[in-house]
């Protein structure tokens, strides 16, 4: 009784704020509501017994992405209700658009056949095994390798984001701790005797 | 009512209310009278007394305090944007006590001894940043809106060697389950290996709560409050109660990783006869004591300082922990199965 119930819960809850993502008159609420939208798919997830990929799905969408997206939306200050004025002349090649995905789907889902497995592998592919335990088994050791690239293309993306954002700055007075703290007293001050009256 | 629909739903529910109730009450207590010893041991170590005045050794005075924030005006600025405003506080609140929900104080005592509790633990604490984000942005000053951006660089920067840390601990025991990771035993080398993990744990929690030396989100002398500078009365206290709940939860994180939670110390049997929730706590106490030992002692970070300390020398050392953790426990066969 209680899946169900948890289940509409949490569907609804993500459609609407799917909803109110394109809806919303503040960017920032968008995002907010996106956020709501990932955390409440997360609560989909358990619900299929795929704890693992509800956690991961919270630690890197919630917690990392969508706080670079709020930092993006932050920043920029601009009026959103302008850049909505022209809006309206797109609607045709969206509405095609929808159109083509929404016949798609329904082409590709009626003649959708559940293989008689599938029932069986909605919780761990292997009996009652833990399904973070599952997921790396197969996932490091049949897709390692596609696993490896995908990590490896990661990487380059990373990379290539920072060299393309990173730029040297001639002028900048950067603290160098290790020369800090390597300074000698002989070579920061000496001392002087002063005669009086002399100067030095 | 039929018994039945009691005996499956209505007795455990109630049951669950009942533990959550007393968790949480255990906290607030807890919670409450970690501010009164933050002023005592800061008086301490500064030779003052303290709070002496309200009640015997001023032992009443977080009642006081509380029940001064609770009869004050909540005032919400004109600019502000209202709902996202008083979400922000309450947000951070209750993230900060739905973490405990995974915490074994004792064998077995956890409201939900879940498979991924490590994860739980590390995706509600990287969800941390939202209510302070939040409060920057709603609040509509110039002041919130720099704390809160220093804050959320400095969670997401130290976010990421407590997740090395984190991974280092949980190759060790083989578990992402807090009860597993505490019972499955450890040889003692490996427990050496994990020291230096444990500092920079400790390190890391420190920044992840936003305290001192890591506190420049509030920093008074620059910034006045940071992010709770537009907030009043209760709104501020959920900020103040989340932000010691949460100084506690990572107590409690620290003690599951590292000191063997509810396990009596150094694995002597003999002080098996105190029971486990006394050892728990004992070691979740020391951590939060480290907390106010560090505020004492040291003087804040630069803001340049703490981001270099958290991504050129944390980042690239946790990595190479990994990897010699991880190959030396390949290299002596000392996996866990």
């Amino acid at each position: 009784m209680l899946q169900p119930l948890a289940f509409y819960l949490f569907a609804t809850i993500t459609l609407l704020s799917g909803l109110m993502v394109i809806t919303a008159k503040n960017p920032v609420h968008s995002v907010l509501f996106l956020i709501l939208a990932f955390f409440n798919a997360a609560g989909l997830f358990v619900l299929l017994g795929a704890e693992f990929v509800a956690m991961i799905l919270v630690i890197v969408y919630v917690g990392a992405v969508a706080v670079l997206f709020m930092f993006v939306v932050m920043m920029l200050d601009t009026g959103f209700a302008e850049l909505r004025k022209g809006a309206l002349q797109y609607v045709p090649l969206g509405l095609i658009i929808g159109g083509v995905l929404l016949a798609e789907l329904i082409t590709v889902y009626s003649a959708w056949e559940f293989s008689p497995q599938a029932a069986s592998n909605l919780v761990s592919a292997k009996g009652n095994l833990e399904n973070t335990r599952a997921l790396g088994e197969i996932l490091y050791t049949d897709y390692v390798y596609a696993f490896q690239v995908s990590g490896l293309i990661l990487l380059v993306a990373m990379i290539g984001a920072i060299v393309l954002t990173h730029r040297t700055r001639p002028g900048v007075r950067k603290q160098r701790i290790y020369d800090q703290n390597n300074r000698k007293r002989e070579d920061a001050m000496t001392v002087v005797k002063v005669e009086t009256g002399a100067g030095v | 009512m039929t018994p039945e629909f009691m005996n499956t739903y209505g007795w455990p529910a109630i049951f669950m209310l009942a533990h959550i109730g007393a968790i949480i009450g255990c906290i607030l207590g807890v919670m409450a009278y970690y501010t009164y010893a933050e002023r005592k041991v800061l008086g301490a170590m500064q030779r003052r007394q303290g709070p002496m005045t309200v009640g015997p050794f001023g032992l009443l005075q977080p009642i006081a305090d509380g029940i001064k924030l609770l009869s004050k005006e909540t005032i919400i600025p004109s600019q502000a944007n209202k709902a996202v405003f008083l979400i922000a506080p309450m947000l951070t609140f209750s993230l900060a006590l739905v973490a405990w929900a995974v915490i074994p104080i004792d064998a077995g005592l956890a409201l939900a001894d879940i498979n991924v509790g490590m994860l739980y633990l590390f995706a509600i604490s990287s969800m941390g940043v939202y209510g302070i984000i939040m409060a920057g942005w709603a609040s509509n000053s110039k002041y919130a809106f720099l704390g809160s951006m220093r804050s959320a660089s400095q969670m997401v920067s130290y976010e990421v060697s407590m997740g090395l840390v984190i991974v280092t601990v949980i190759l060790c025991t083989g578990s992402l389950n807090l009860s597993d990771i505490i019972t499955v035993p450890r040889p003692m080398w490996v427990q050496v290996m994990l020291f230096p993990m444990l500092i920079v744990f400790l390190i890391s929690i420190l920044a992840e709560c936003n305290r001192a030396p890591f506190d420049l989100p509030e920093g008074e002398s620059e910034i006045t409050g940071g992010f709770m500078v537009e907030y009043s009365a209760m709104t501020f206290a959920l900020f103040f109660l989340g932000e010691y709940t949460n100084m506690i939860l990572m107590s409690a994180m620290t003690t599951v990783l590292f000191l063997g939670g509810w396990l009596p110390p150094f694995g002597i049997e003999a002080l098996a006869v105190v029971p486990g929730f006394i050892w728990f706590v004992l070691k979740t106490f020391l951590i939060m004591f480290f907390f106010l030992w560090a505020r004492a002692t040291f003087p804040r970070y630069r803001y340049d300082q703490l981001m270099r300390l958290g991504w050129k020398v944390f980042l690239p050392f946790t990595l190479i922990w990994v990897l010699v953790v991880s190959g030396s426990l390949i290299y002596f066969d000392a996996l866990p199965r």
